[in-house]
């Protein structure tokens, strides 16, 4: 007991728990990488140092910071690695959309990202904030399970309603009101996290009870199918509807892995994947948009497919420069990252390969292993079903998401426009992602409080 | 909940491990290929942020880069159109060919060899600087092969039999590469225009590359080397001797290129033919040999082979599915037999050194500008197509060639040379293209040539092998045996 009455005093006493005191020293690091970065950008594209870099550095370091004393307040026994690596992200992707700036302006170009993406990172940040303080407990999400059912399916289907859904460079997964373009698909998916938890913890019971054996394997019932069926019919019209594989395939995915870790029936895995690659290959048939997709995939040399309008020259661009980068990269601004088509967004992973090689891809698919990890932590580690559920479900869809850009860019996979969480150009992205973050933070403050008492009678 | 938690983290690793893989495939393994792609700019882009390196030859640089004074830092320069099939040009608006795009990555000093240079570069900011390629032409040999062609169009190369070292390599036109990498690309682009319409293509490596040449009489060197390696005949063994033959299956009838007998007797031996250069006893071994046994021989010197020396030869071709007929024409290097007069060099090295061929290699050295060697490559054996014993009999045919035969033009005074001429015929008026091939001294080869004039020399079918090539070839072998 002698810990945890030690604990108790500390918070009496106002002492600063020791998670936090270890978040803000890895925040200063980070924020050291961030400025090393910009003072690199400037130093090798312009050759000198300016003032305009504290703009790119220092909102992103306050508003992180100001998340840092919330959580002291809030959250004190938050997970303390998510927030450092997140700012790191964050803050490489805004220095390497400022460093492509800088080539656009030396081209004479006008079109310029970074300092959209800084005033997005303030907001996604105060969004972020706002998740801490105001989702007060882990359960208080599971009272708006329908409604985030609800919320979730009108965001999804939006970009292809009449007047405000947007299509750009053939995906139509925006939507646009007053001027402003936003990607409603990456709020739909924290809402649609929120429905999948809530209900998988309320059915999984039923929906792991078995059906019928089929030469040897144990079917679900007919009935538990249903649930299945109907996010599979859903992904099948964000397919249809917007074009696009990846959005389909991250929700399909989503909903595969949770329900899989609610009932523990492989069985659902293998149904669901078999249905996703089946109406996958018949789209890839049917609808031209995709099947060119599929094909710039598989022969992105071909110059059949190169030379075609929407075809791979974006893709064998991206390739381009992740081989120039080679092991060691050419350094933040030696290289020509701004030859890609969107460089700064849907490419943005191929810009930072070439200028930072294979060591500073590996270091990127580091921090995101690491948020993925911290995040599957508290989801191994918290007691409550629900909070476990969406936990992993936010967790695995970062991971996802990482996975079916990067492997889009690499060849892993057709290429789809997802974007890269955090770095790339991108609101929607930024803000979706930031309340991720901030779910993660609020519901990893009480899995480790229980996992505390869980180990205090020693 | 926690088990199959724990499963779902082997699926994230596995997504994450196949990222990895993914990327370390393009950034590391294909990162070369990718970065040779003609799609690709990033390599022309990068050449001219650091200094290139130059190609030297005897350790005078005939392609350099000097110090510029606009946005290009630096521009490319090129000694003598005598080099231009070897360097190539390396221009920012038409790329690169030649050993400017076969040895970029040394040139630009992103070579996989320099990777302590180029962390030391990441780390103080300096660039890294292009390292120098050293080549094995001897210029003295160079400026006589170059000067001996004068105004023919054609090619010459000579190699070291023993190593594989190419000692001179010329194709005539040559270009002014200088002309290519210039800075205005107005101007680069009009006379790379202007380059690639001159009917004579200039910019084409006529020795290893380009439009291939039918071998004629040259040819036969590898179809006696076929008949004596197959155990069945010896260079004394008879063949027919009709002073006309009327090809199997056709009315067509071919002649000696004396347009009679062949030494006068009812049978001709082997090395009699060669000699004086018959073509029907050659037709009827052809036959009697088959069309498969002369593909398998010329497979083994290298036909349907590219050779990296490290420009890329195209492969020479001994046709497929032909008919008795066709395979009459073949034996004697006509019907649809093609090839580069490197591979031409190549068989004749192969006799020259004792059945082995050495692979063919420019290349003496490769140094950083640090002066540390990173790449100086060693002789290597390229194939081994006849045994000594048969390299023993064709020599001794070849030498009968030139000292008693038809390919007299290349006797050099006190040495015995070993060679054969050729005059292949083109379509039915066109000019014949010449041949010369051979070794020196025939005893023990210092040098192996080849010499190929393309539009009979200018003098259309009254062009000779004999007369315009052999001569060339003859001053390529006394340059070096001066040395």
């Amino acid at each position: 007991m002698t810990s945890t009455v030690a604990i108790d005093i500390q918070k009496i006493a106002g002492v600063v728990p020791r998670k936090r005191n270890i978040e803000i020293w890895l925040l200063f690091f980070a924020f050291g990488i961030n400025a090393f970065e910009l003072a690199q950008i400037q130093l090798s594209t312009i050759e000198i140092l300016t003032f305009d870099i504290l703009s790119y550095w220092a909102p992103l370091a306050v508003a992180a910071t100001v998340l840092h004393f919330i959580l002291r307040k809030k959250a004190s026994e938050a997970d303390a690695l998510i927030l450092p690596a997140v700012v790191l992200l964050n803050g490489l992707g805004i220095a390497q959309i400022y460093r492509l700036d800088l080539a656009t302006i030396a081209a004479g170009g006008t079109e310029l990202f970074a300092f959209r993406q800084v005033i997005w990172t303030v907001v996604a940040i105060a969004a972020a904030s706002a998740v801490v303080l105001f989702v007060r407990s882990h359960l208080f999400l599971r009272r708006y399970v329908y409604i985030s059912m609800v919320v979730g399916l009108v965001l999804l289907i939006s970009p292809a309603l009449p007047f405000i859904g947007t299509s750009i460079n053939g995906a139509q997964l925006w939507i646009s009101i007053a001027g402003l373009t936003f990607q409603p698909g990456e709020l739909a998916k924290i809402a649609l996290t929120v429905f999948f938890a809530g209900y998988l913890v309320t059915r999984r019971d039923s929906l792991a009870a078995v059906g019928p054996k089929f030469v040897g394997i144990q079917l679900p019932r007919a009935r538990d199918l249903g649930p299945i069926l109907a996010i599979w019919a859903v992904s099948l019209l964000v397919l249809i509807s917007q074009r696009d594989l990846g959005t389909s395939l991250l929700y399909f995915g989503l909903f595969l892995v949770m329900i899989y870790v609610a009932t523990g029936r492989a069985i659902y895995v293998v149904v669901g994947l078999g249905m996703f690659v089946t109406s996958a290959l018949i789209a890839s048939r049917v609808l031209d948009y995709v099947g060119g997709r599929f094909a710039s995939w598989l022969n992105p040399f071909d110059p059949t497919h190169y030379d075609a309008i929407g075809g791979s020259y974006q893709l064998v661009q991206g390739l381009f420069g992740l081989a120039h980068g080679s092991v060691l990269g050419t350094g933040l601004g030696g290289g020509v990252p701004q030859l890609v088509p969107l460089a700064e967004s849907d490419f943005i992973i191929a810009s930072l390969g070439e200028e930072l090689g294979l060591a500073g891809m590996f270091a990127i698919l580091a921090l995101y292993l690491l948020i993925v990890s911290r995040g599957l932590r508290v989801a191994f580690n918290h007691s409550d079903d629900f909070s476990k559920l969406l936990t992993l479900g936010l967790s695995f869809v970062v991971a996802l998401q990482t996975f079916i850009v990067i492997g889009g860019v690499t060849r892993v996979l057709p290429l789809t426009g997802l974007t890269t969480p955090f770095l790339a150009a991108g609101g929607s992205s930024l803000l979706a992602n930031w309340i991720i973050i901030g779910l993660l933070l609020r519901i990893s403050d009480t899995a480790d409080s229980r996992e505390r008492n869980g180990v205090s009678g020693f | 909940m926690n088990r199959e938690l724990k499963r779902v983290v082997f699926v994230i690793m596995a997504m994450f491990v196949s990222l990895m893989v993914s990327t370390s495939t393009i950034q590391v393994l294909a990162a070369d290929e990718l970065g040779r792609d003609p799609r690709n700019v990033r390599s022309v882009y990068d050449s001219y942020k650091t200094q290139r390196g130059s190609i030297l030859v005897d350790g005078t640089p005939i392609a350099f880069s000097e110090a510029s004074d606009n946005n290009f830092r630096f521009l490319r320069v090129y000694e003598s159109q005598m080099y231009s099939a070897i360097t190539g040009f390396f221009s920012f608006y038409q790329g690169a060919t030649g050993l400017e795009s076969a040895m970029n990555s040394f040139l630009t000093g992103k070579n996989s060899s320099q990777f302590f240079e180029q962390v030391n570069a990441l780390l103080s900011g300096n660039p890294v600087t292009g390292a120098s390629v050293e080549l094995t032409i001897d210029p003295e040999v160079q400026k006589v092969a170059w000067d001996a062609l004068g105004k023919l169009k054609g090619a010459v190369v000579a190699l070291d039999p023993t190593t594989g070292n190419i000692i001179a390599m010329v194709s005539k036109p040559g270009f002014d590469a200088n002309r290519l990498a210039v800075h205005d690309g107005i101007t680069s682009g009009n006379n790379y225009a202007e380059l690639l319409a001159d009917a004579n293509s200039p910019l084409v490596n006529k020795a290893i590359s380009g439009s291939l040449y039918a071998p004629g009489s040259v040819f036969k060197v590898l179809v006696a080397a076929a008949a004596i390696e197959s155990g069945k005949y010896t260079a004394d063994s008879m063949l027919p001797n009709p002073a006309k033959f009327k090809l199997p299956g056709t009315n067509t009838f071919i002649q000696n290129s004396g347009e009679g007998k062949c030494g006068g007797r009812p049978t001709v031996s082997i090395a009699d033919a060669l000699k004086l250069s018959c073509n029907i006893p050659f037709a009827q071994l052809g036959i009697e040999l088959g069309q498969n046994a002369i593909r398998e021989q010329a497979e083994k010197f290298g036909f349907g082979k590219t050779v990296d020396i490290p420009l890329r030869s195209t492969a020479s071709v001994y046709p497929k599915n032909m008919d008795d007929a066709q395979t009459a024409m073949s034996a004697f290097g006509q019907f649809d037999v093609r090839v580069t007069p490197l591979q031409i060099a190549m068989m004749s090295a192969a006799i020259a050194n004792n059945g082995k061929i050495m692979k063919p290699n420019l290349i003496e050295n490769v140094v950083s500008a640090n002066l540390s060697s990173l790449f100086a490559p060693s002789p290597q054996e390229f194939a081994s197509p006849i045994s000594q014993s048969t390299a023993d009999a064709v020599r001794k045919m070849m030498i009968e060639a030139v000292e008693r035969g038809v390919s007299s033009n290349a006797r050099i005074e006190g040495i015995t040379v070993a060679g054969k001429t050729g005059t292949a015929q083109n379509g039915e008026d066109d000019p014949y293209t010449l041949w010369f091939t051979g070794f020196a001294p025939a005893d023990n080869p210092r040098v192996v040539v080849a010499v190929v004039i393309e539009d009979g020399g200018g003098r259309g079918q009254a062009g000779r092998g004999n007369t315009l090539a052999a001569p060339v070839a003859k001053k390529v072998m006394q340059a070096v045996l001066r040395k």
